[in-house]
């Protein structure tokens, strides 16, 4: 497979044309936005926490198919986890596309998200990927920052 | 390959004079190639397309030896030695001021200021002119298709004094609405700074009529021409504007070099930008007196030898032609823009009746850096985003853009290659 295929799996493709979970929840109660001013991505990430564990998220917003398919596949990964759990996720994903833990992802957690193992190759598109999982972070923080940017890490 | 000796020189004092003459007779774009080492590399193990010029432009040989001619040979500060090396360093300096003035056709040598780039000369003009000029309840005056840099160094100047930013509209074609343009120019109107061509759009303004517009109303006008020097010919005389500013590394010289353009009797009244050496004839503790322009705005160590490979750059596009760039590039523009308005989903963004060098495309929905991925995949490079432009993507209600532009040496091949990339980004997308 050549490593544009590897970028664009039809997995990746998929959930950028229908994004899963594309929608505010009605009983949010975390939200947090995501930019990346270089290149405009804009998301926001809902999330109805019942105590530590989150019990519906959702997301909306602007980006390239990487940013929506990765926000869409961690909608679906996440409901149901609890925050240290979340955050152990974001920790592997964001090994996986920068490359750090092999590109196949095996061995991990990651499950489905393994897919995005391809963008390990493309550095220019990590920021892509992780956009969604950023402003996560920020929204399981409890909204400190109003928006948090891909540009201040 | 033609040589310097081979060509018809132009002559740059006289630009008034038709251009037909030179600009009929076509460049060897082959031989043009040739002199750009980085063309011959491979991307992705594809032969590289550079078609992201608007970003900057790639460097001839000729401008590279220059750098590290004048670093083995001619390295020394200037303005203040007596030794040898620093007079020749001084020469060559001097020298570069003077190939500026001619390829602007500025009046004197004076008038020609050495900034880092197009966006360090509108800082600095709004900083000393601006600051001079404008005060609570004024107004600047710019266009809704300017880049970041003529937008924010007005915006600071405007918070700090409580004066307002005005912004003359476009409309969907990305053109400037002229009526509205000249009904922003009022009594409180103390600055007008417009691009000469947009940066995303491509559009080019007639500036020259906006000029007349500001002048009649006794405003002057600052010209961003960092899109534009490399594309015409411009001669700040024939435009009458008071600023003209562009960026070395856009015109085929080393980043880190840029002009600012001012007319003599505005730079003369202007206070100095930044605090330095060399900007100064005297200093005490007391006080300290200025130097008359361009010394007084190039505090410090310029970067000389970009100042000289900027004008070995400016030599080398001249001695091509200007007019002869230019109908090149019109036939690349005219060519894109009927290769890739064919491929069924794209949109074009930007269909002023005069544009440059830029075109500003999408396809269907897939988004712009996808677009720009699986184009660096075939060995092309474009640019995809907002071309820190984010006020004309807001008003075509898009996030961004894909954005080919192009150079002199650029070639309808490499147009061919652009299209089959983004044909296939359809595929991916299966579309």
């Amino acid at each position: 497979m050549s490593e544009l295929n590897e970028l664009y799996q039809e997995v990746i493709l998929e959930h950028s044309k229908a994004p899963r979970n594309y929608r505010r929840p009605a009983e949010a109660n975390r939200t947090a936005e995501g930019y990346n001013p270089l290149c405009g991505d804009h998301f926001t990430v809902y999330l109805n926490m019942d105590g530590d564990s989150i019990r519906d998220i959702g997301f909306q917003g602007s980006g390239c198919a990487i940013s929506k398919a990765s926000a869409s596949m961690m909608t679906q990964t996440l409901k149901g986890k609890t925050r240290a759990e979340a955050e152990r996720l974001f920790e592997q994903f964001h090994r996986l596309v920068t490359g750090e833990q092999g590109v196949s992802g095996n061995g991990s957690e990651l499950g489905k998200l393994a897919v995005f193992s391809g963008v390990s190759r493309f550095p220019a598109r990590v920021k892509c990927a992780t956009l969604a999982w950023h402003t996560l972070q920020s929204a399981l923080a409890g909204n400190q920052q109003p928006v948090v940017s891909t540009e201040d890490e | 390959m033609t040589t310097l000796a081979d060509r018809p020189q132009l002559d740059p004092q006289n630009a008034a004079l038709p251009a037909a003459p030179a600009a009929a007779e076509s460049l060897d774009i082959a031989a043009i190639r040739a002199e750009f080492p980085i063309l011959s590399r491979q991307v992705n193990g594809r032969k590289l397309v550079y078609l992201d010029n608007a970003a900057t432009s790639q460097k001839p040989r000729a401008v590279i030896r220059a750098l590290t001619h004048y670093y083995e040979h001619d390295n020394a500060n200037i303005h203040r030695g007596v030794h040898w090396l620093s007079v020749q360093a001084t020469d060559a300096h001097d020298a570069a001021r003077r190939t500026v003035r001619r390829f602007l056709n500025a009046a004197h040598d004076n008038e020609i200021v050495f900034v880092r780039g197009a966006t360090e000369a509108i800082n600095l003009v709004a900083q000393t002119y601006g600051r001079t000029h404008v005060a609570a309840g004024d107004e600047v005056l710019i266009t809704a298709m300017e880049h970041h840099s003529n937008i924010v160094p007005w915006q600071i100047l405007c918070e700090e004094k409580g004066a307002h930013l005005k912004v003359a509209p476009i409309d969907d074609r990305g053109e400037l609405l002229l009526d509205e343009f000249q009904k922003l120019i009022g009594p409180r109107t103390r600055i007008v700074a417009v691009t000469h061509v947009s940066n995303a759009l491509g559009t080019v303004n007639p500036v020259r009529e906006m000029i007349a517009m500001a002048h009649s109303r006794g405003v002057p006008v600052l010209v961003d021409g960092a899109q534009s020097a490399p594309h015409m010919r411009t001669d700040v005389q024939d435009l009458d504007c008071d600023f003209y500013v562009f960026s070395g590394h856009k015109v085929y010289g080393p980043t880190g070099i840029g002009v600012l353009y001012g007319k003599a009797a505005l730079l003369d009244a202007m206070p100095p930008y930044q605090g330095g050496g060399d900007m100064i004839t005297s200093v005490t503790f007391e006080k300290t007196t200025y130097r008359k322009p361009p010394a007084r705005f190039e505090a410090g160590t310029p970067d000389i030898g970009g100042a000289i490979a900027l004008g070995v750059a400016l030599d080398y596009i001249m001695d091509l032609g200007m007019d002869r760039i230019a109908a090149h590039e019109d036939d690349l523009l005219a060519y894109a823009t009927e290769s890739v308005a064919a491929i069924p989903g794209v949109r074009l963004i930007g269909t002023a009746s005069r544009r440059a060098g830029v075109l500003s495309f999408l396809l269907d929905d897939v988004h712009p850096h996808d677009l720009g991925t699986i184009l660096d995949d075939e060995g092309v490079a474009i640019r995809a985003g907002h071309h820190c432009a984010q006020p004309v993507m807001q008003r075509f209600c898009i996030p961004a853009t894909a954005r080919a532009s192009f150079a002199v040496y650029n070639t309808r091949e490499e147009i061919d290659v652009l299209a089959a990339g983004i044909q296939k980004a359809r595929e991916v997308f299966g579309r």
